[in-house]
């Protein structure tokens, strides 16, 4: 298929139409308004839902009862309306149905500003309400990865009954880019059974966000773990520029930045720039950010020198790096806040000072990378006083 | 041999078949009960029940899916016009109605209600008005009435600082979009069938496709009015009443 140019919010309201979303509401809010105004024309051009909702508190609620009907139904908000949305976001987690999310980040903290930025990765990553979940949430980093993204956010969404977060900033949802569109899909026949559509014919189907007794509401948090797990082990997606397994070569990549989205693109131009200096730098761009990509950094974590995590923000996806990475290697970071982007030369710089510092004046073949992990402190006698000691001391 | 009579048997009062035989959580005395079989039987005569949805709240009325032989969800406090909303825009052929309290419906949920009657949305509404917050224990509600205690207004509604009801009929009878408002009581057997009629009626304005429908209910909480249960039904009378005026406060004939 040809490729055409949009606008980010608007390729994605046309890849979500695609999709099969049949239910749509939402409430203005930059910069994510352009998705809410082209649903209001096409949606009802297909026969299918728009509704612009009084509240955000409204639209989410809204999706829930659609969503509970057994339709696909989405809505789509900016960082404060998506603050809104928290309440009816755990009530759908607890509900087991299937709702697709975009948020469009603005600059925080309270109304911020209508600049791009990433600071809602806890809001959304960490869980997105109250109570013990997890949605899956995906983070494009181009307008064509949104698209699919957010085809692949209904699938998901479906496939586990959860919810599915479409997470990028105000650059690429005002972006204007060539993407090639999915093709049109058909809309389901029959509502899945347990959806809310009449008792015809049928015991009464029953849908709701909670349990009254400890047993039973542990039983239903168990079950939302389960999945959350089943979720975590196959569904973490990430791309990676510049890393490559082959341990044969002495000039395997050991230095990583760690950036998702925007950042992550930004992050691109410096990890090409370092290389080109020679440091063997790469890229690893997190898709999943929740399932977090933790076994793979993880894994370059073993023979990596260090890490830096670059993000819109003050730090949050930084957490999940350390995490993942488990004191194996220093991980700095550089972040940009309120609506700032990094720019490329800071981040290169940043590479730069990190290769600095973890270059070892010995051969590390000799020395080993051991010399940098937390595991090399000599072991405790028992019963003897647990030694404090600062990272770094000998 | 004495020749004897072939016994027959006439029904005269069963169990509507949109009502469950599961034994409710109502303290006695409560008059959702009341309220819920009135809610049945207007489904079972209209022939609604497998095309009906509800749309529970938060609040004592949170388990009335039990109580119900129907499909039915659950929504956040306040939430429920919303969350029907969004069920009967993807299928307008089935029966949504919401049933709500006066803490949910007339403070928490003020927004959600009053959009859903002013885009006219083709739902029906059942709004328990018992002037207090019953499941958390008889707290002010925006309902409650002037000079009347409750757990957080222990020496009586000061409306200097607490406010007036919320007539939630008169609020909503002034929306283009709303079809049918009425406000009945519960404190008789003769309210109680002209609550009936009132509750059948808004149903058939949803399946006429009018638009809004709502019908409050004037209803008891003796266990947090503190009242004996017949004492309550006359409280009603002689203090709800004159404040929360019964009767049609909105009859729109055409769609």
């Amino acid at each position: 298929m040809a490729k055409q140019l949009m606008k980010g919010n608007e390729a994605i309201a046309e890849a979500a139409i695609r999709a099969g979303v049949e239910a749509y509401f939402g409430y203005p809010i930059t910069p994510q308004t352009e998705l809410l105004e082209y649903m209001s024309k096409r949606m009802p051009e297909l026969g299918r839902v728009f509704l612009q909702a009084e509240s955000e508190v409204a639209a989410i609620n809204m999706v829930y009862g659609a969503a509970c009907a057994g339709r696909r139904a989405m809505t789509s908000s900016s960082s404060p309306g998506i603050s809104l949305m928290q309440e009816g976001l755990s009530y759908i987690a607890a509900s087991n149905v299937p709702v697709v999310i975009v948020d469009v980040m603005r600059g925080g903290p309270g109304l911020g500003n209508i600049a791009p930025s990433q600071s809602d990765y806890f809001q959304m990553v960490k869980m997105a309400g109250h109570g013990d979940y997890k949605p899956i949430v995906l983070a494009p980093a181009t307008v064509q990865e949104a698209v699919d993204l957010t085809v692949l956010a209904f699938d998901l969404a479906e496939r586990y009954r959860t919810i599915a977060i479409v997470l990028l900033d105000g650059v690429l949802g005002q972006m204007m880019e060539p993407v090639e569109l999915p093709p049109m899909r058909p809309l389901p026949a029959t509502p899945p059974a347990w959806a809310i559509t009449g008792a015809a014919g049928r015991a009464k189907n029953v849908v709701i966000p909670f349990r009254m007794q400890a047993d039973d509401l542990e039983a239903l948090n168990l079950e939302l773990q389960r999945k959350i797990g089943a979720i975590a082990r196959r569904e973490a997606r990430f791309k990676e520029y510049f890393i490559d397994d082959d341990d044969a070569g002495g000039d395997k990549t050991d230095l990583f930045v760690v950036a998702f989205g925007t950042a992550g693109r930004v992050a691109l131009s410096a990890v090409k720039a370092a290389r080109q200096k020679g440091i063997r730098v790469g890229l690893h761009r997190p898709i999943t950010l929740s399932p977090f990509p933790d076994e793979r950094l993880s894994r370059l974590a073993d023979d990596a020198r260090g890490f830096l995590v670059v993000e819109m923000n003050a730090g949050q996806m930084l957490e999940d790096v350390k995490l993942s990475v488990g004191g194996q290697a220093p991980v700095r970071f550089h972040g940009r806040m309120g609506g700032q982007a990094p720019m490329p030369d800071d981040i290169a710089r940043e590479i730069e000072k990190l290769d600095e510092m973890t270059r070892r004046p010995i051969d590390h073949k000799i020395e080993g990378p051991v010399a940098l992990r937390p595991a090399s402190r000599p072991a405790q006698q028992a019963g003897s006083k647990p030694e404090l000691t600062a990272p770094g001391t000998p | 041999m004495i020749p004897v009579e072939p016994f027959t048997e006439q029904v005269v009062f069963q169990r509507p078949r949109a009502m469950s035989a599961t034994p409710t959580t109502y303290c006695p005395g409560c008059m959702h009960g009341v309220a819920h079989r009135l809610v049945a039987e207007a489904i079972d005569e209209l022939g609604i029940r497998e095309r009906a949805i509800l749309v529970a709240p938060v609040g004592c009325s949170v388990f009335a899916y039990n109580y119900f032989e129907i499909d039915s969800v659950v929504a956040a406090h306040g939430r429920a016009p919303a969350m029907a909303t969004g069920i009967k825009r993807v299928q307008p052929d089935k029966i949504v109605f919401t049933y709500q309290g006066d803490g949910d419906l007339a403070s928490i949920g003020i927004a959600e209600i009053l959009h859903a009657a002013g885009r006219g949305e083709n739902l029906t509404v059942i709004f328990v008005n018992n002037a207090v917050y019953g499941m958390t224990g008889g707290q002010m509600a925006p309902t409650t009435l002037p000079g009347m205690k409750t757990t957080s207004s222990p020496l009586g509604r000061d409306t200097r600082t607490m406010g007036h009801p919320m007539k939630m009929c008169e609020l909503l009878s002034q929306l283009d979009g709303a079809a049918f408002i009425a406000r009945r009581s519960l404190h008789n057997p003769a309210e109680i069938r002209k609550a009936k009629k009132a509750i059948v009626e808004a149903f058939k304005t949803q399946i006429e496709g009018r638009g809004f429908s709502m019908v409050e209910l004037l209803a008891s909480c003796p266990t947090n009015w503190d009242m004996k249960p017949v004492d309550a039904l006359k409280w009603i009378e002689t203090h709800m009443v004159p404040i929360y005026p019964l009767g049609d406060y909105k009859r729109r004939v055409e769609g």
